[in-house]
């Protein structure tokens, strides 16, 4: 491997905040190079992911297989993601993020849902009807070691989606192949050569080349950059970024922390044990978090923005473990590790609101770090007193849980709707 | 990225990434199977194996010419060569210039026995091998891809197969088999419908062993991101099974056919000397080496001449197996 300038890492999780403190952080040598992404939030949506739930069965061990339950993966989320967008996707290990892209670009059937993209709902098509749809579709994987096929040649790891599709004459394939190289940073004679001779950060690279061979309108990444080092995660960002921009492709990018697609992603969804817990533009998450989850992941993240500002948020420290996702807790599925959970927490799961122009939070006592409120704002519109008992005096109101955001939103302060000037 | 590229795509992507380009290095590529291939030629005992191997498929090969040619002569026995009891009449096992191995009890050259012996063994061995390969492949492929029902039910056949008292069977159902083959495969009656029976029976009782190495590599292969790229891409099934998931068990496919060739050459024998298989005075490794038992203290030449070329088939296959594994897997022996 004369050629290889790219450190490697074999570890999954190389960015430990806690670990690279004295060394630039992830963001700050994003910043040096490119602007963060914005938003148009005009733009009208490519796909529109409308409670979409993933359940595996579990069976009995023994003999006589019988089916004893659920692992319920991803369990009713719902999210748009507008053209040329890119919604991140944030959660532990183990809460279903990748489920949740493996769902939408249907290498799963989903159990229920829908994952609408232009007219046709992805969850809906049958494998025959999906093929065309492959092209607009695609995915880039988290393990570069094992996303590529060890006995293929990079081209002809390249190359098998054009063929498969029949995009270029088969004569031309080479050149295309070549062309794709050098579009990720590749050089083109490296053709006929194969995976092992490449460095992570060259792999993940060669996975981006395939995804672009069918020059897909949307790409879900499964957190492509955190098998690789940190100075490699930033040019793998910033090479997304390009492309993005270059060919108008909208993401889908699943992390595990946020400080990943702070920068790529301008808006963000994060994830809790098969559920979304709150969505919202960049700014709003990181600078005003409503739901006490993503107040203890932000927390986690070490930021200079906010150095400046006064030091770092307290770190705050979720105790115990993640409850099985077989068997999840009732009513909010956080309230086993919340600091806040009350007596409601355990009887009424808190619905999806909007309490923003482009924020929407699930939690019965929603609110900045440090001004929660003391009685549930939801309690009112699902007709339940502030313990979580039936009130049969109150009048529920009817939420509309859509995927996106509406021009009405529930004003937290006021307790009602309000409709901005 | 429309249809018509402009030169200036990936400008500014490759601005941001020049960095990480290599530089054009005419370094030569090497597949996997190219490195493995390098790191066994550094391997001297497999290397000396290899030989071997080669040595005998060559004397498999040119057998059914030089018998052609008349250049040897397995059949033609020599009876004033050979006393009454059956010893050559001369030292040494009547090794000569025109019998180099000497001769066997009824006089005859036992060079060109041998060589018609082990090529005719080879041959059964070898076809014995490729149906237990492909039968086990193909399974193995199906029932780990598949799951579910398939793979219980296979795994069930697998079971059953094992738990078959082989041998036993063999001996007892050897005259309704050879009707059955005959009718099956309309060979004519005699040698060649034992030899399809014998293929068919190592063959079906041999390729339970691969079905389970290729399942558990299957079951692996099928949780590596790669499998799912492929899905992503809209790959067939075809190209799943066998243009993603088949190169990469090149290794226990190789490993478990140099096994299994020496095991199926001496289940041959040990079915001659059990009276089932190729009848004499058709030579085969097993009816050469039947035939010099009862001369083993007597002429011991006879027996050790072709107990030795069986020792040798299987060691050599034995070892050049060991060495591709060493070779395909260099981190599995350390
Ligand atoms: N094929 C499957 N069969 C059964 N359970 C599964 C399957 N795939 C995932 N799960 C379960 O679903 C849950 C979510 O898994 P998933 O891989 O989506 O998590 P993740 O958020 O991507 O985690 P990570 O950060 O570790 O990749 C886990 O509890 C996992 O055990
Ligand atoms: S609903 Fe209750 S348990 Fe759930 S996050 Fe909010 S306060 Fe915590
Ligand atoms: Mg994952």
């Amino acid at each position: 491997m004369a050629d290889t300038d790219e450190s490697q890492t074999d570890g999954q999780n190389s960015v430990d905040p806690s670990e690279v403190e004295d060394a630039p952080s992830l963001d700050e040598v994003l910043q040096q190079s490119h602007k963060p992404t914005e938003l148009d939030t005009t733009a009208p949506p490519v796909l529109t992911v409308d409670n979409l739930r993933m359940y595996f069965p579990v069976h009995s061990s023994g003999v006589i297989r019988r089916k004893v339950g659920d692992v319920q993966a991803v369990d009713g989320i719902s999210f748009e993601i507008l053209r040329g967008g890119s919604l991140g996707l944030v959660g532990e290990s183990g809460c279903g993020k990748s489920t949740a892209g493996r769902a939408i670009t249907r290498l799963y059937k989903p159990t229920g849902g829908s994952a609408k993209f232009g007219d046709r709902d992805l969850v809906k098509l049958s494998t025959r009807e999906l093929k065309p749809l492959r092209r607009d579709v695609q995915m880039i994987f988290q393990d570069p070691y094992s996303s590529l096929n060890p006995r293929h040649s990079i081209g002809s790891i390249i190359g098998a989606p054009l063929r498969i599709h029949n995009m270029v004459p088969k004569k031309q394939t080479l050149s295309r192949v070549q062309e794709l190289l050098e579009v990720v940073g590749l050089n083109p004679e490296h053709y006929n050569r194969y995976p092992n001779e490449f460095s992570g950060g060259q792999r993940q690279r060669i996975g981006i080349a395939r995804a672009l061979a069918l020059q897909p309108k949307l790409i879900v990444a499964d957190e492509p950059v955190s098998a690789l080092d940190v100075s490699i995660q930033a040019q793998v960002i910033n090479l997304l970024q390009d492309l993005q921009k270059e060919f108008d492709i909208a993401f889908l990018f699943i992390a595990h922390d946020l400080a990943v697609v702070r920068h790529f992603c301008p808006e963000i969804a994060v994830m809790y044990l098969g559920k979304i817990v709150e969505i919202a533009d960049r700014e709003t998450l990181y600078q005003r978090p409503n739901h006490p989850y993503t107040q203890a992941l932000l927390s986690a993240v070490p930021d200079v923005k906010q150095a400046a500002i006064g030091g770092r948020r307290e770190r705050i420290m979720l105790e115990g473990d993640v409850p099985s996702p077989i068997n999840p807790p009732s009513g909010c599925r956080f309230r086993t590790r919340c600091p806040l959970a009350r007596e409601i927490c355990a009887k009424v799961e808190p619905p999806m609101v909007q309490i923003g122009p482009r924020h929407k939070v699930a939690c019965h006592f929603a609110g900045e770090l440090g001004n929660h409120p003391h009685d549930p704002v939801t309690a009112r519109m699902l007709g339940v007193d502030n313990d979580g008992n039936p009130d049969p005096g109150a009048t529920p109101t009817e939420i509309e849980e859509t995927p996106g955001f509406n021009d009405v939103w529930f004003d937290l302060k006021e307790r009602r709707t309000v409709k901005p000037s | 990225m429309s249809s018509s590229t402009e030169p200036k795509v990936g400008g500014e992507a490759a601005q941001s990434v020049v960095d990480t380009a290599a530089p054009v290095t005419s370094v030569a590529s090497k597949s996997p199977m190219q490195l493995a291939m390098a790191r066994l030629r550094k391997d001297k005992l497999s290397l000396i194996a290899l030989g071997f191997v080669l040595f005998f498929v060559v004397i498999g090969l040119t057998s059914p010419l030089v018998t052609h040619f008349g250049w040897i002569d397995p059949l033609t026995t020599n009876q004033d060569l050979v006393d009454p009891f059956g010893r050559p009449v001369d030292k040494w096992g009547g090794i000569s210039l025109s019998h180099p191995l000497g001769i066997d009890s009824i006089g005859r050259d036992l060079m060109s026995r041998l060589w018609s012996g082990v090529s005719l063994s080879l041959f059964i061995a070898l076809s014995g091998t490729a149906l237990a390969m492909i039968l086990g492949v193909v399974l193995g492929i199906v029932s780990g891809v598949t799951g579910g029902w398939t793979d219980a039910i296979i795994g069930r056949i697998i079971d059953l197969t094992l738990a078959f008292p082989q041998t036993l069977m063999l001996l007892a159902l050897a005259s309704t088999g050879l009707i059955m083959v005959q009718k099956a495969f309309h060979t004519p009656a005699g040698n060649p419908t034992a030899a399809v029976y014998l293929i068919v029976v190592l063959g079906l009782f041999g390729w339970t062993g691969i079905a389970r190495i290729v399942r558990g590599q299957v079951l692996s292969l099928r949780e590596r991101e790669f499998v799912h790229a492929a899905t992503m891409m809209g790959a067939s099934k075809y190209r799943l099974y066998f243009r993603e998931i088949l190169p990469n068990l090149w290794a226990p496919i190789l490993v478990t056919f140099t096994l299994m060739m020496p095991a199926f050459v001496s289940a041959e024998a040990a079915l001659a000397y059990l009276g089932v298989g190729i009848n004499a005075p058709t030579p085969t490794l097993g009816n050469i080496l039947n035939d010099s038992i009862s001369y083993a203290d007597l002429v011991p030449t006879f027996f050790f001449i072709p107990g030795f070329t069986i020792a040798a088939i299987v060691v050599s296959f034995n070892l050049l197996g060991d060495g591709i594994r060493d070779a395909l897997d260099p981190k599995g022996h350390q």
